[in-house]
């Protein structure tokens, strides 16, 4: 089974900084993102079964390898990295051109696996758009797969339904959250991934250039503003509990949200 | 393509019927700001809604195709259907429902269409002078709003339900387009689907909203959420850990859940994540109770009570029996 996971070096979100009402995005935090890492122990519970081989590709900066490696020791086999020559500001359909390349400059695929969204951009346009791209069937919102011989057998959330699917492979599939818990490399495993290749692409390697991924990229970015929402934050403590919870009844009062 | 093209007119899916009816009421209103008409799809192997229902919304026209590879409305023929229409009439805008299918079927079409697509916008706009349509969307955990244009047409955007507000307009009729198509056949077999059990009413809409997180231990305790939410004739909501790793609700609060502006929100042993926390940014005032001080939720609150909430919730029941 040869199978390619999508992987984003995103901001971490969490220690994103907000100043004067404008994101900090010059030397913010990045990690991979939590669900791509999903994907990731998805394809490794995969090879266990059925054995293969594992790819992991990110389109992002160079020091997306940081995050790579962490991939690698995960139990990913071989990592690439196309790098990123607008610092973030392309659009997916710009990222998706370059990731599609990239695979099929590989040596074919059965599995492609994505996260369901990124915790950055939360699009959730990548792993449609990448199936589209490449001609295959997209399988998203994942929580469940079984191979069976050439098919995937796969449940879906949706809003109002599970849905169990069959589909034959090569095709695309986008994961959620809770298709498994990801693990976390011990140090023996982390040693192990630092003789795993990483190869690092130019866009030019893939047969791009800067000015041809800004002519796809067709969304703008006109602004970015920090959302913030001020909060009184009047805190109750070291209070006996019916004290707590009369002071907090007369400030909902006050605040006419009681419905009285 | 280019903005020089002949795209004129705003076009809008989604199969969710309220969604639709949200998405033709803002579309009219922006469709009246350029002098432009407003078009709706309908898919499916057979479909029941009227298309002049939707004209009460204000569309004027209504492109149907019914075809058996739209049952169950596989992404690739949904997508494969909406690309032909937009060849064919060539929309300047499309906008389409953020529901999972929407969300999967979107940029689909916007790769076939080789344009751009923004996912789940909070606002539309238009500048009329360019031309333009201006996007925001909440990006970063909920911590930052970005605002977008796309530079090709048409321009594709998903927008989550609820966002506008559906408007009737009395004394319109559409005109019908019926479509025949040649779908290719789908590889993608549909073998089961399983009903989610829903909650009567949608906890978008009520005004008061208690949600639990993994501070309660087991099922049973959220009948104390229960109570709570009776004396207030609030909804018991949950967090993404309760509904999708436990299983105890269908539907969870926050980024990529439910996103609800209740009056009032009460958090019941939620630590605050920021995923969670931007289901809420709207909400008029966060009443939190955790027993840890330092729980992140308390600087996302507005009043907050540090302690244990198998003491605090059955006092505060007590308390508001007495004033209700
Ligand atoms: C991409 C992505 C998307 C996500 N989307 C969502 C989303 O949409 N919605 C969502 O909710 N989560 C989402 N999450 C998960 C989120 O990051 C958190 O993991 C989750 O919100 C935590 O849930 P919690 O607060 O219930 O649990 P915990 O973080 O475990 O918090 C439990 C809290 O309960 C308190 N507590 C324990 N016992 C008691 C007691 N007896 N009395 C009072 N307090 C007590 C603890 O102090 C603690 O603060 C997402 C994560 C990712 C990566």
């Amino acid at each position: 089974m040869k199978i390619v996971v999508c992987a984003k070096y995103a901001l971490d979100v969490a220690e994103l900084k907000i100043s004067s009402g404008k994101p900090v995005l010059e030397g913010a935090r990045r990690k991979v993102s939590d669900i791509d890492k999903n994907a990731v122990e998805a394809a490794i519970s995969i090879k266990e079964k059925y054995g293969g081989i594992i790819k992991v590709l990110c389109f992002g900066p160079i020091s997306a390898k940081e995050g790579l490696k962490e991939l690698l020791a995960m139990g990913a086999d071989e990592a690439y990295l196309i790098e990123d020559p607008s610092e973030g500001m392309l659009d997916t359909a710009a990222t998706v051109e370059a990731l599609a390349l990239a695979i099929q400059k590989m040596d074919g695929f059965d599995l492609i696996l994505c996260g369901e969204a990124t915790i950055d951009g939360y699009t959730s346009q990548v792993g449609p758009r990448l199936a589209e791209r490449l001609k295959v069937p997209q399988i998203t919102y994942v929580r469940s797969i079984k191979i069976d011989g050439n098919n995937v057998i796969a449940e879906r959330d949706l809003e109002d339904v599970y849905q169990t699917v069959k589909v034959p492979m090569p095709l695309l599939i986008t994961v959620t959250r809770e298709i498994n818990t990801p693990r976390i490399p011990n140090l023996m495993a982390i040693l192990k991934a630092s003789k795993k290749p990483i190869t690092i692409w130019k866009i030019e390697d893939l047969g791009l250039s800067k000015d041809k991924l800004e002519q796809i990229s067709s969304l703008h970015t006109l602004s970015l503003e920090g959302f913030t929402v001020e909060r009184k934050r009047i805190i109750i403590k070291d209070k006996p509990v019916d004290e707590a919870v009369q002071e907090l009844i007369s400030y909902l009062l006050k605040e006419k949200v009681l419905g009285v | 393509m280019g903005l020089e093209g002949n795209y004129k007119g705003i076009m809008v899916y989604s199969e969710d019927i309220d969604t639709l009816f949200e998405l033709i009421s803002k579309s009219r209103e922006l469709a009246n700001q350029i002098q432009t008409d407003v078009s709706a799809i309908l898919l499916g192997d057979r479909i029941e809604i009227i298309p002049n229902e939707l004209a009460a919304y204000g569309v004027d026209k209504v492109y149907m195709v019914e075809n058996p590879q739209l049952k169950g409305l596989i992404a690739e023929a949904c997508a494969e259907s909406i690309s032909i229409i937009i060849n064919r009439v060539k929309p300047e805008a499309l906008f389409i429902g953020a529901t999972k299918r929407g969300k999967e079927l979107a940029p689909k079409i916007a790769e076939k269409l080789k344009t751009g697509c923004v996912s789940e916008c909070v606002s539309l706009d238009i500048d009329k002078a360019k031309r333009d349509f201006i996007m925001k969307r909440i990006i970063f955990g909920g911590k930052v709003v970005s605002t977008h244009t796309i530079v090709k047409r048409p321009i594709i955007a998903t927008i989550p339900p609820r966002i506008f507000e559906k408007k009737r307009i009395e004394g319109r009729a559409a005109q019908v387009i019926k479509i025949d198509l040649e779908i290719p056949s789908s590889k993608f077999e549909i073998l089961e689907v399983k009903n989610k059990v829903v909650s009567g009413k949608k906890i978008e809409e009520a005004s008061i909203v208690i949600c639990g997180g993994r501070g309660l231990k087991q099922k049973e305790d959220f009948k104390l959420l229960d109570e709570l939410a009776n004396v207030l004739k609030g909804q018991v909501g949950c967090t993404r850990p309760i509904a999708a790793d436990r299983g105890w609700f269908t539907e969870w609060i926050g980024l990529s859940g439910k996103k609800i502006k209740p009056n009032l929100y009460i958090t019941v042993g939620i630590s605050g994540a920021i995923q969670h926390v931007a289901g809420v940014r709207g909400a008029k005032v966060i009443v939190s109770i955790n027993k840890d001080p330092e729980a992140p939720i308390f600087s996302e609150s507005d009043y907050g009570i540090v302690g244990d909430l198998y003491k605090v919730i059955p006092a505060l029941i007590e308390h508001l029996k007495k004033i209700k």
